[in-house]
Protein backbone atom coordinates (compact mmCIF):
# COMPACT_ATOMS: atom_id res chain seq x y z
CA UNK A 1 0.00 0.00 0.00
CA UNK A 2 1.23 3.49 -0.61
CA UNK A 3 1.56 6.65 1.68
CA UNK A 4 0.89 10.17 1.29
CA UNK A 5 4.63 11.17 3.42
CA UNK A 6 6.40 14.39 3.33
CA UNK A 7 8.79 12.66 0.29
CA UNK A 8 5.84 11.84 -1.68
CA UNK A 9 4.07 8.52 -2.27
CA UNK A 10 6.14 5.93 -0.25
CA UNK A 11 5.40 1.67 0.18
CA UNK A 12 4.30 1.06 3.45
CA UNK A 13 6.44 -1.55 4.16
CA UNK A 14 9.64 0.72 3.93
CA UNK A 15 7.99 2.50 6.74
CA UNK A 16 7.75 2.39 10.81
CA UNK A 17 4.11 2.25 11.76
CA UNK A 18 2.98 3.66 14.56
CA UNK A 19 -0.58 3.61 16.15
CA UNK A 20 -2.10 4.89 19.15
CA UNK A 21 -5.53 6.85 20.30
CA UNK A 22 -7.54 8.02 23.26
CA UNK A 23 -11.18 7.62 24.33
CA UNK A 24 -13.01 9.42 26.84
CA UNK A 25 -16.02 10.63 27.95
CA UNK A 26 -15.52 13.68 24.88
CA UNK A 27 -13.83 11.73 22.76
CA UNK A 28 -12.92 8.49 20.85
CA UNK A 29 -9.48 9.24 18.62
CA UNK A 30 -7.24 7.31 16.63
CA UNK A 31 -4.17 8.12 14.96
CA UNK A 32 -1.25 6.64 12.87
CA UNK A 33 1.92 7.79 11.98
CA UNK A 34 4.89 6.63 9.57
CA UNK A 35 8.39 7.61 10.18
CA UNK A 36 11.29 6.69 7.58
CA UNK A 37 14.79 6.64 9.99
CA UNK A 38 13.14 8.42 13.22
CA UNK A 39 11.77 10.95 10.95
CA UNK A 40 7.93 11.41 11.16
CA UNK A 41 6.30 11.79 7.48
CA UNK A 42 3.10 11.26 7.83
CA UNK A 43 0.53 11.48 11.01
CA UNK A 44 -3.65 11.24 10.45
CA UNK A 45 -5.80 11.33 13.11
CA UNK A 46 -9.57 10.22 13.01
CA UNK A 47 -11.80 11.85 16.05
CA UNK A 48 -15.48 10.80 16.91
CA UNK A 49 -16.69 13.89 19.31
CA UNK A 50 -18.91 12.53 21.96
CA UNK A 51 -19.84 15.37 23.41
CA UNK A 52 -21.50 18.89 22.62
CA UNK A 53 -22.64 21.85 24.06
CA UNK A 54 -26.28 21.87 24.57
CA UNK A 55 -28.23 25.37 25.11
CA UNK A 56 -31.14 25.83 27.66
CA UNK A 57 -34.66 26.97 26.60
CA UNK A 58 -36.76 28.51 29.09
CA UNK A 59 -40.15 30.56 28.55
CA UNK A 60 -40.88 32.09 32.44
CA UNK A 61 -43.95 32.22 33.91
CA UNK A 62 -46.24 35.21 33.02
CA UNK A 63 -46.89 37.43 36.72
CA UNK A 64 -45.10 34.80 38.94
CA UNK B 1 -5.59 31.79 26.76
CA UNK B 2 -7.45 28.76 25.40
CA UNK B 3 -10.26 27.75 23.41
CA UNK B 4 -13.76 26.71 25.19
CA UNK B 5 -16.56 24.80 23.84
CA UNK B 6 -19.72 26.56 23.82
CA UNK B 7 -22.70 27.04 21.91
CA UNK B 8 -22.36 30.91 20.39
CA UNK B 9 -24.18 33.68 22.34
CA UNK B 10 -24.96 35.54 19.12
CA UNK B 11 -25.55 32.19 17.40
CA UNK B 12 -28.58 32.23 20.13
CA UNK B 13 -29.53 35.70 19.66
CA UNK B 14 -30.06 34.89 15.45
CA UNK B 15 -31.74 31.66 16.38
CA UNK B 16 -34.85 33.92 18.10
CA UNK B 17 -34.20 36.13 15.06
CA UNK B 18 -34.66 33.63 12.69
CA UNK B 19 -30.65 33.66 11.23
CA UNK B 20 -30.04 30.09 10.94
CA UNK B 21 -31.39 27.92 8.15
CA UNK B 22 -30.52 24.53 9.52
CA UNK B 23 -32.90 22.66 7.24
CA UNK B 24 -35.03 23.71 4.57
CA UNK B 25 -38.57 24.91 5.20
CA UNK B 26 -40.51 27.72 6.42
CA UNK B 27 -40.59 31.61 4.97
CA UNK B 28 -37.33 32.54 5.60
CA UNK B 29 -35.34 29.43 4.73
CA UNK B 30 -36.42 27.99 1.62
CA UNK B 31 -33.33 25.72 1.58
CA UNK B 32 -31.24 24.87 4.05
CA UNK B 33 -28.18 27.78 4.45
CA UNK B 34 -24.33 25.96 3.94
CA UNK B 35 -22.01 25.96 6.41
CA UNK B 36 -17.97 25.29 6.96
CA UNK B 37 -15.64 24.11 9.95
CA UNK B 38 -12.71 25.55 10.67
CA UNK B 39 -9.93 24.68 12.76
CA UNK B 40 -7.89 26.64 15.64
CA UNK B 41 -4.53 26.42 17.34
CA UNK B 42 -4.56 25.33 21.02
CA UNK B 43 -3.17 28.88 21.79
CA UNK B 44 -6.23 30.36 20.27
CA UNK B 45 -8.73 31.50 22.09
CA UNK B 46 -12.32 30.45 20.92
CA UNK B 47 -15.15 30.33 22.85
CA UNK B 48 -18.79 31.63 23.30
CA UNK B 49 -18.13 35.40 22.84
CA UNK B 50 -16.71 35.10 18.96
CA UNK B 51 -19.76 36.16 16.57
CA UNK B 52 -18.31 35.45 13.39
CA UNK B 53 -15.94 33.14 11.70
CA UNK B 54 -12.29 34.65 12.29
CA UNK B 55 -9.37 33.74 11.29
CA UNK B 56 -6.90 34.85 14.29
CA UNK B 57 -5.62 32.12 15.60
CA UNK B 58 -6.79 29.62 12.78
CA UNK B 59 -4.10 26.92 11.73
CA UNK B 60 -2.26 27.25 8.64
CA UNK B 61 -0.48 24.61 6.87
CA UNK B 62 -0.06 23.18 3.41
CA UNK B 63 -3.23 21.82 2.40
CA UNK B 64 -5.48 23.90 4.32
CA UNK B 65 -7.66 26.41 3.54
CA UNK B 66 -8.29 29.51 5.66
CA UNK B 67 -12.03 29.05 6.64
CA UNK B 68 -11.63 25.53 6.36
CA UNK B 69 -13.31 23.06 4.91
CA UNK B 70 -17.33 22.98 2.97
CA UNK B 71 -19.57 20.54 5.68
CA UNK B 72 -20.46 18.09 2.65
CA UNK B 73 -23.52 16.61 3.13
CA UNK B 74 -26.80 17.34 1.26
CA UNK B 75 -28.37 19.44 3.18
CA UNK B 76 -25.59 19.83 5.33
CA UNK B 77 -26.98 18.97 8.72
CA UNK B 78 -29.65 16.40 9.79
CA UNK B 79 -33.09 17.94 9.55
CA UNK B 80 -33.94 19.61 13.12
CA UNK B 81 -36.22 16.98 15.24
CA UNK B 82 -37.58 16.88 19.04
CA UNK B 83 -37.07 13.78 20.75
CA UNK B 84 -39.22 11.86 23.12
CA UNK B 85 -38.18 14.29 25.55
CA UNK B 86 -38.51 18.12 25.03
CA UNK B 87 -34.72 18.50 23.68
CA UNK B 88 -34.58 19.42 19.95
CA UNK B 89 -31.16 18.43 18.37
CA UNK B 90 -29.30 18.22 14.86
CA UNK B 91 -26.02 17.30 13.78
CA UNK B 92 -23.75 17.27 10.89
CA UNK B 93 -24.62 14.47 7.93
CA UNK B 94 -21.53 13.81 6.87
CA UNK B 95 -18.22 13.76 8.79
CA UNK B 96 -15.91 16.34 8.70
CA UNK B 97 -12.30 15.79 6.35
CA UNK B 98 -9.22 17.68 5.89
CA UNK B 99 -7.34 15.80 3.30
CA UNK B 100 -3.42 15.55 3.01
CA UNK B 101 -2.82 18.78 5.44
CA UNK B 102 0.19 19.49 7.28
CA UNK B 103 -0.21 21.31 10.33
CA UNK B 104 2.76 20.98 12.64
CA UNK B 105 1.25 23.42 15.57
CA UNK B 106 -1.20 21.43 17.43
CA UNK B 107 -4.91 22.53 17.61
CA UNK B 108 -7.90 21.43 19.54
CA UNK B 109 -10.49 23.04 18.21
CA UNK B 110 -13.23 23.75 15.40
CA UNK B 111 -15.90 26.19 15.08
CA UNK B 112 -18.56 25.47 12.34
CA UNK B 113 -20.04 28.70 10.77
CA UNK B 114 -22.55 29.57 9.04
CA UNK B 115 -21.05 30.72 5.37
CA UNK B 116 -24.47 31.33 4.00
CA UNK B 117 -25.17 34.17 6.68
CA UNK B 118 -22.32 36.24 6.23
CA UNK B 119 -19.89 33.70 8.35
CA UNK B 120 -21.89 33.81 11.73
CA UNK B 121 -20.83 30.98 14.40
CA UNK B 122 -22.79 28.67 15.42
CA UNK B 123 -20.73 26.52 17.63
CA UNK B 124 -17.19 26.25 18.99
CA UNK B 125 -15.97 22.01 19.64
CA UNK B 126 -13.12 21.03 21.70
CA UNK B 127 -10.63 17.34 21.57
CA UNK B 128 -6.98 16.88 22.31
CA UNK B 129 -4.47 18.11 20.86
CA UNK B 130 -3.72 17.08 17.20
CA UNK B 131 -1.29 17.65 14.47
CA UNK B 132 -1.11 16.52 11.05
CA UNK B 133 1.74 15.37 8.67
CA UNK B 134 0.68 14.88 5.19
CA UNK B 135 -1.78 13.31 6.17
CA UNK B 136 -6.08 13.40 7.02
CA UNK B 137 -7.83 14.77 9.74
CA UNK B 138 -11.41 13.43 10.25
CA UNK B 139 -13.88 14.71 12.83
CA UNK B 140 -17.01 12.10 13.05
CA UNK B 141 -19.97 13.66 14.54
CA UNK B 142 -21.51 11.89 17.71
CA UNK B 143 -24.71 9.75 17.30
CA UNK B 144 -27.91 12.77 16.16
CA UNK B 145 -30.10 12.00 19.32
CA UNK B 146 -31.53 14.06 21.73
CA UNK B 147 -28.01 12.98 24.47
CA UNK B 148 -25.81 13.28 21.63
CA UNK B 149 -26.54 15.66 19.07
CA UNK B 150 -24.19 18.05 17.89
CA UNK B 151 -26.48 20.80 18.58
CA UNK B 152 -29.14 20.68 21.05
CA UNK B 153 -32.24 22.50 22.86
CA UNK B 154 -32.83 21.72 25.94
Amino acid sequence: MLITTTKGLMEESLLEKRTGGVDNEDERTTWVEYRLGGELVHRSAHVTLKKSPAMFGVAEKIGG
Amino acid sequence: MANTQAMCTSFKVELLNGIHGFGAGGPAHASADSFKAALYLTSATTNAANTVFTASGEVSGAGYTTGGVDLTGSPDWIAPTAGATTTAYTTPTASIVYTTVTLTTAFNCVMIYNSTQSNKAVSVHLFGDQTITAGTFTLTMPTNNETLGLLRIV
